[in-house]
């Protein structure tokens, strides 16, 4: 019952419906999952007039980057969990490297590059269709094992 | 001069500085807004039941957290420094403390060292007791008009 038996479109479906479509802010934020693998998350923000920062500008806001991030290596985490447990994030570093370009859909790519029996390390970068081109990146931390109750899917299974 | 400017500007002569959370339109989405009627300048974010990143405990999502700490990093330094430019975020650190339950969270920032160009903040975010934050961070910002800076930037 591991991931070898469910194809991508399952798979992205699956973690769409547990990392946007249930966690409110995730949702309202109407973040959709591009691809969910072993280690890896990719999510795409929509532009919204109200993630402006900056009026003058119009550049967006870094909270929905933030936000965007946040969500994107948890689910990177996620999906290196044999087991389903509870996790939290520990800390969360964002370089803004450029300004986002108003009106244009932004692109998070997730790794999840290690993780221990309490400790999970991830790495991301935003950008807007070209990874070597970034908006911003991220290194965040996430404690494994935290209160309260697993609602995220089990998928990893390393043979 | 730019709509925020003018609206810090407005704010600064009546001493209200809640007007400028109406002027940034992401504040305004996620209902975050600057106070200062203890005479102290706080920011706070209203809770709505849009901010909750996870159901079961339930907790505010973490990215929010994050987010308001940087807004609250910027109203401070729009209100209580005089840099004349929107200051332009070029990092932020959060570590998350405790998981935020479903209520206000209310946050102050201060600089740590102001620099020519940019300017080091901590942040420091709580609910109901203040000695028990649930999130800090600590952030940069560029904060020279486009103008003065060189042409790199």
């Amino acid at each position: 019952m591991g991931d070898k038996a469910m194809d991508k479109a399952d798979r992205i479906a699956l973690f769409q419906q547990w990392f946007s479509d249930t966690i409110p802010h995730n949702k309202a934020l109407g973040l959709k999952v591009v691809d969910a693998r072993r280690g890896f998350a990719v999510m795409e923000l929509p532009w919204r007039d109200e993630f402006v920062g900056n009026p003058e500008t119009g550049v967006l806001a870094g909270g929905p980057l933030t936000a965007m991030l946040d969500g994107c290596c948890g689910m990177a985490v996620a999906t290196m969990l044999k087991n389903p447990e509870p996790f939290a994030t520990l800390d969360l570093r964002i370089d803004y490297v450029r300004p986002a370009e108003p009106g244009k859909p932004v692109i998070a790519e997730a790794e999840c590059y290690r993780i221990t029996r309490s400790v999970a390390f991830t790495r991301a970068v935003a950008h807007h269709g070209d990874a070597k081109d970034p908006i911003a990146a991220a290194a965040g931390t996430f404690m494994l094992g935290t209160k309260g109750q697993a609602m995220r899917p089990a998928m990893a299974d390393k043979k | 001069m730019s709509n925020l400017l003018e609206r810090l500007a407005e704010a600064r002569k009546v001493g209200d500085v809640s007007r400028l959370g109406d002027a940034i339109p992401y504040a305004r989405w996620m209902q975050i807004a600057p106070e200062n009627g203890t005479g102290e300048l706080l920011t706070r974010m209203r809770y709505h039941d849009e901010l909750i990143g996870n159901t079961f405990l339930p907790a505010i999502h973490g990215g929010t957290l994050g987010a308001m700490l940087e807004m609250a990093a910027i109203f401070h330094l729009l209100w209580e420094t005089d840099t004349g430019t929107v200051p332009k975020i070029v990092n932020i650190t959060v570590d998350y403390l405790r998981s935020a339950r479903p209520m206000d969270v209310i946050a102050c920032a201060k600089v740590t060292k102001q620099g020519r160009r940019m300017v080091n903040v901590f942040a420091e975010a709580w609910q109901d007791d203040r000695s028990k934050p649930v999130a800090t961070a600590n952030a940069h910002f560029l904060v020279k008009s486009d103008a003065d800076a060189p042409p790199s930037l």
